[in-house]
């Protein structure tokens, strides 16, 4: 596999939501493509076998639908770096017609 | 009469229980000794000096009311700073989250805090336990007590130094690809990474989910043993919780080596172990075989294999895990980010993440994304199959697998900080057993020529810690206790 060029290390970035500096993309490009060549070797293994998804064999476990306590609000939204009344704040997502 | 914090857990119960000292008077001397040591070690990321006596108090006025505080009655412990603790600040060594104080305890803690166990406070580690020497705390680096310009090892780093140093009677770590088992052999104690799903992870801060797992550090593998029981078992919080009560293990304790099998895999002769670091754990068997254990040698295929198919599947897990820290419900939000919703994430991810974390976040994305699954992250999934059947044929035929927990012992602080491979290879004997799921010990084999602790690995059969305690017992009986490192409080 070719080393990972500038462009795709931004676009892996943008996928990552990552804001990275120049030289940190940079750095990435050399760093994931050294990194990447020791996957390599896992091409030429036969795998005639499902994937293992899970370290031990399990199935997901249902449980009752009944009300139980949780995480008061206030504790909730208590420390997050914006907040309006009991709601998370973001940036506008949509534009403002007014 | 040893000094106090280097006492075994069940002594400090005993002492505690039979009121000869009290609580406050042993937390009291775990926290003097953290206050003379750690400026130079750097184990502690938070010290909860008055949380720490408040409940030490607590548990001398139920003493002296008559009531039980628990098996760990006492105990001064610290945890490594990926568990959720209410009240005390946890950062999983990252400044993302710096600052933040969780609303509630996981349920280690909790079960640890019934015990009657006393927190000390949390403990160093690499940025979200992505490292294996803890210079990728986002803090500082933590120090080897062995000899401080070397790594403790990591990335459950700050526990295993803690221990070893005396800075608390145990800990907890989590161990994903080797994180409790690498330090704690780089330190000189024991670390035991049980049976994925034996141990809650509610409230334990995510890195690959189908990895992770938490367990103790300790200065003797009975001490270990106490740990575990009181945080194994089932707990509906947790969706990957295996519904098995937690082991009883005082009998697998004094049960002694004879009739165990114990299995050498020929592919772990590998040229770059340090050849010290073969002799120790060649005296280690030996000395196991003396005492009744049959040593053979046996063949995992596919081990191989598991370096490239771990830090596939660990970094495409972790890449998904760390999404949550998106500058919304906790953490930092730098200012001026928010000039549109995309570019705060990116804003807030990019300054709150370190160097390691970015990394891996970035590997694991493009594993992961479209075009690509197949070849990388399926493929891995595929490969890790492999693997588990070559364990599960391999103990068809032994009890035990045993191998170096580290091919070399503690490396120099800076060694391996510039290149990922080299320190990727730290973890080589302790990642398949977290691909397979399977729990695995390392215990103190003796010390290198220049003073450096060794530490041999035993992995076992899916649920059965009750093995490795075994072995590990009977190993720490005929070799004798551990020695201490260096003392660090003159100066």
């Amino acid at each position: 596999m070719a080393a990972l060029t500038r462009e795709e290390v931004q676009e892996i970035a943008l996928l990552a939501r990552l804001h990275l500096e120049e030289d940190e993309v940079d750095r990435l490009c050399g760093e994931l493509s050294a990194i990447l060549e020791h996957m390599e070797a896992l091409r030429a293994i036969q795998t005639d076998v499902e994937p293992m998804t899970h370290a031990v064999p399990m199935s997901l476990r249902l449980r009752a639908d009944e009300v139980e306590p949780s995480l008061p609000v206030e504790e909730a939204v208590g420390q997050a770096p914006d907040r309006q009344d009991d709601l998370f704040q973001v940036p506008h997502i949509i534009k403002s017609s007014r | 009469m040893t000094a106090l914090h280097y006492h075994p857990v069940a002594e400090l119960v005993r002492l505690v229980r039979s009121r000869e000292l009290s609580a406050r008077e042993v937390v009291a001397a775990h926290l003097a000794r953290v206050a003379a040591v750690d400026a130079r070690l750097g184990a502690f990321l938070h010290i909860d000096e008055s949380g720490a006596l408040r409940r030490a108090d607590e548990i001398d006025r139920e003493l002296a009311s008559g009531r039980d505080p628990g098996p760990l009655c006492g105990v001064p412990i610290a945890l490594k700073d990926i568990l959720v603790t209410r009240d005390i600040p946890t950062t999983a060594g990252s400044r993302i989250l710096a600052g933040w104080i969780p609303p509630y305890d996981a349920t280690v803690v909790e079960r640890l805090r019934a015990a009657g166990a006393v927190l000390l406070g949390k403990l160093n580690m690499d940025e979200f336990a992505m490292g294996s020497s803890t210079e990728n705390s986002a803090f500082f680096p933590c120090r080897n007590p062995w000899d401080l310009e070397r790594v403790p090892g990591g990335s459950s780093g700050g526990s295993a130094a803690a221990v070893a140093a005396g800075l608390c009677a145990a800990s907890l770590g989590t161990d994903t690809g080797g994180s409790i088992r690498q330090p704690a052999s780089l330190c000189g104690v024991v670390g035991l990474k049980p049976t994925y799903g034996r141990v809650s992870r509610w409230g334990v801060i995510a890195f690959a989910s189908s990895l992770d797992q938490v367990g103790p550090l300790a200065r003797s593998v009975a001490d270990a043993a106490l740990l575990f029981e009181v945080i194994a078992g089932f707990d509906p919080r947790d969706a990957t919780s295996i519904d098995e009560p937690a082991p009883r293990l005082s009998g697998a304790l004094t049960a002694g080596a004879r009739g165990l099998t114990i299995g050498r895999p020929r592919e772990y002769d590998l040229p770059g172990v340090d050849p010290e670091v073969t002799k120790a754990i060649d005296g280690a068997l030996a000395l196991l075989a003396d005492h009744g254990a049959r040593v053979r040698d046996i063949s995992l295929p596919n081990v191989g294999h598991a370096l490239p198919t771990y830090y596939l599947v660990a970094p495409a897990e972790a890449s998904s895990n760390l999404a949550r820290y998106d500058g919304v419900r906790y953490g930092r939000r730098p200012e001026g980010s928010s000039t549109s919703l995309l570019e705060m994430y990116r804003r807030t991810r990019g300054a709150g993440f370190g160097p390691e974390v970015k990394r891996r976040i970035m590997l694991g994305t493009f594993a992961l994304r479209s075009g690509y699954y197949d070849a990388y992250y399926k493929k891995a999934q595929q490969v890790r199959a492999l693997i588990a059947e070559d364990y599960r044929r391999a103990f068809q035929e032994v009890d035990l697998i045993a191998s170096p927990t580290s091919p070399t012992p503690a490396f120099q602080i800076g060694e391996k900080a510039s290149d990922p491979m080299a320190m990727y290879l730290a973890d080589v004997f302790t990642l398949s057993a977290n691909l397979a799921g399977l729990p695995g010990i390392s215990v103190p084999a003796g010390l290198s020529s220049s003073g450096l602790p060794i530490g041999l690995q035993l992995v076992g059969r899916p649920l059965d810690e009750a093995t490795l305690i075994r072995a590990a017992a009977a190993h720490e009986r005929a070799a004798g206790p551990a020695p201490h490192p260096p003392e660090l409080a003159a100066s």
